[in-house]
């Protein structure tokens, strides 16, 4: 200290950095920013007139800006936007109840065989998610060993019984596609998870119980609230792109199993009806935005950390 | 709702053993209530082993721990009547000052859990940081923090396992007076673990030194001070100079005459171990005088080394046989030798000690504190 003020002191040419500074977090910031124009803000306009042309892929489609669509749209496919609502919640409060063991005793318990852990649950990766998918179909296919043992044990009849299959087979049902984005979207829950509970310092909970706090409260007032980022950050990470799903649903559902992703594929890529695939999308988006808000919200209330 | 109980705390035979490795070797201990009780001990000895045993979060190998006449060996941490100050204060860091030291008294069900954490708060002087969240506070305050947390639920006994350890030598001096304060003032069992022999002098009633997992000795800190009855508890404590000497007689006016490198000397009767012909004979640095005055126990050297601390000056005195003796003068404005002087060392017969010749003389020197 004393050394740096006497060089001041004799002189020594004083750097002002003040200048320099100020665009230096704009220049770290303009790629990101492009990215974001070209690859977010570009296709959401481009998407959004879309949505208000008129006409059909022979004759051409013209900007109307006629909003009547989107009521019309809704009004067509409220089922299946409920639906994939309905089918993603359900994966992901599955996703988080499987997860949320598994992430713990990666973090907490698994001492040296924690990384070959963390291996096992990205490795399905490697493979497309669409050939991971196709594979199910081969595991739940109606010959297959698993449907015999389901049947064997009872299973499938329960499942029919509440509803969730409508024959005595597993695959082409309600309970496939639940399945099928439980299973998909499951590392994207664990990874948060494991994250967040990997920082958890084992020390507070024994802490708790040394407070007179059983096993069970010592989770709900220590171990859950401190893990809370990475339920949030699991949850949403689990939740949007399964509401958004157009593969579990076509390979492993049926006809009455049709969610949202699948409409909008079909209308882009098959019927080509653009205007209206693209106020589905638009459609989508909103209302996993305000879902997200709601529960973020919700979620912060409760001392996020 | 945890175990009501009320007495002092038991341990007998008690043992940890990890895998292959034992931690702590059968230990019989008794706590008495109320008393301010350390448990000293270079790092790695077991304290914390042991503490986490009498908490319930480490599962003994063998032996039983009781408070009063009830056994706790088997019961479950969170119904044991005991609290810990922990190492690393394990502040829960999403909860409010306040949150933190009502979590016990919720837990059980406390009516007054707010208004007994604010007194408890006050009681360390952290009242008006009741509502930060412990990462806003310094060190010393966590520490605080992390005693009041503890304390609030007035334990039958209380745990501390190196609680000053983090902080800084002052703040260290000032939160030992506090400790003090407060256990005197609240009254409950504590057990202090320290690594620091002058933090369990100040501090406790009664001292347990442990080494390698067992108790070397236990006793007031005056006793242990004077009466080490190891050489590592001599060491350990404060500084020691060990002579090797030969007891060549029996008692005499109650002292017992010994000869060291040819020269004769004695020790008091009772500061010798029955039976042991070889020992160690020690003397404090600070019970050496310069010059004659000393007492009848006198050695020549060579002064080598002066160092002036302020209230008292240390000499290091080269004995004919090559060894230093450490010499410690209260500046209490007589001349000070010099290096190179030849001078005479002195004490008086009850101010040496006699250890068994068996243990190494260099045991527990230089291990912290
Ligand atoms: N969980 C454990 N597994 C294996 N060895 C341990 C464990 N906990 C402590 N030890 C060992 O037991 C000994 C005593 O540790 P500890 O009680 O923490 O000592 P202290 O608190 O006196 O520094 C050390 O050698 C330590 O390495
Ligand atoms: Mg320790």
């Amino acid at each position: 200290m004393a050394e740096g003020a006497a060089v001041v002191g004799t002189g020594a040419p004083v750097r002002k950095p003040v200048r320099r500074g100020r665009w230096v977090p704009y220049a770290l910031l303009a790629p990101g920013l492009l990215w974001l124009v070209v690859f977010f803000v570009v296709p959401m306009i481009t998407l959004g007139s879309q949505s208000l042309q008129e006409g059909n892929i022979d004759e051409g489609y013209v900007f109307t800006g006629n909003v009547s669509i989107y009521a019309d749209a809704v009004q067509r496919y409220w089922p299946h936007l409920l639906r994939s609502v309905g089918y993603a919640g359900t994966a992901t409060v599955l996703a988080l109840l499987l997860g949320y063991p598994l992430a713990y005793f990666m973090a907490q318990k698994a001492g040296r065989w924690k990384n070959i852990l963390l291996i096992l649950v990205i490795a399905p990766f490697f493979t497309s998610f669409l050939i991971r998918t196709l594979a199910w179909r081969n595991i739940l296919s109606d010959d297959g060993p698993v449907v015999a043992f389901a049947q064997s044990i009872g299973f499938t009849s329960l499942l029919q019984a509440i509803g969730l299959t409508s024959n005595d087979t597993l695959l082409a049902s309600k309970f496939a596609v639940i399945c099928g984005l439980t299973y998909n979207f499951l590392p994207f829950m664990i990874l948060p998870l494991y994250a967040s509970l990997e920082r958890l310092d084992p020390r507070l909970v024994e802490a708790a119980g040394d407070l007179y706090a059983s096993p069970r409260e010592a989770f709900r007032r220590v171990t859950w609230p401190l893990s809370l980022p990475g339920v949030v950050a699991g949850t949403l990470l689990t939740f949007i792109p399964a509401a958004g799903d157009f593969i579990n649903s076509r390979l492993l559902g049926n006809t009455e199993t049709v969610m949202i992703g699948q409409v909008i594929d079909s209308q882009f890529l098959r019927v080509l009806d653009y205007p209206l695939a693209a106020a589905l999308s638009f459609i989508l988006l909103t209302m996993i935005v305000v879902l997200v808000t709601f529960y973020v919200r919700k979620a912060g209330t409760e001392e996020l950390v | 709702m945890a175990t009501q109980t009320t007495g002092d705390l038991k341990l007998s035979g008690l043992t940890k053993e990890f895998d292959t490795f034992t931690a702590v070797h059968p230990m019989d201990l008794v706590i008495p209530q109320g008393s301010f009780f350390a448990l000293l001990g270079p790092s790695g000895c077991g304290k914390t082993t042991t503490l986490r045993m009498v908490a319930g979060l480490e599962q003994p190998t063998a032996g039983r721990i009781h408070i009063g006449d009830t056994e706790i060996t088997d019961t479950k941490a969170h119904q044991r009547n005991v609290n810990t100050v922990f190492q690393s204060y394990a502040l829960f860091p999403h909860m409010s000052v306040l949150e933190n030291v009502e979590f016990g008294l919720r837990r059980r069900g406390d009516k007054n859990a707010v208004a007994k954490a604010k007194e408890a708060l006050e009681l360390v002087q952290l009242g008006e940081v009741a509502r930060k969240k412990p990462a806003q506070l310094s060190g010393g305050m966590q520490q605080r923090v992390a005693l009041a947390r503890a304390v609030v639920n007035r334990p039958d006994v209380l745990l501390l396992d190196e609680p000053l350890g983090a902080l800084d030598l002052k703040l260290r001096r000032q939160m030992q007076i506090e400790l003090k304060r407060i256990q005197q003032e609240v009254g409950l069992t504590f057990i202090h673990v320290t690594h620091d022999q002058e933090e369990a002098m100040t501090m406790a009633d009664t001292i347990a030194v442990m080494n390698a997992g067992r108790i070397e000795q236990l006793g007031d800190p005056a006793t242990l001070y004077e009466r080490p009855a190891s050489t590592f508890v001599a060491n350990f404590l404060g500084q020691s100079n060990l002579l090797k000497a030969t007891v060549t007689g029996p008692a005499q006016n109650g002292e017992v005459p010994v000869t060291a490198y040819d020269t004769a000397l004695t020790v008091a009767a009772d500061h010798v171990p029955d039976g042991v012909k070889e020992v160690w004979l020690g003397v404090r640095p600070e019970k050496l005088r310069m010059g004659e005055h000393g007492g009848p126990n006198r050695l020549h050297g060579t002064v080598t080394d002066v160092s002036f601390t302020g209230v008292a000056t240390q000499y290091l005195v080269r004995m004919p046989w090559g060894r230093e003796l450490t010499v410690v003068q209260q500046n209490d404005g007589s001349n000070r030798a010099r290096p190179g002087e030849d001078v005479t060392v002195s004490w008086a017969a009850e101010h040496g000690f006699a250890l068994d010749a068996s243990q190494a003389a260099d045991a527990g020197v230089e291990e912290e504190g």
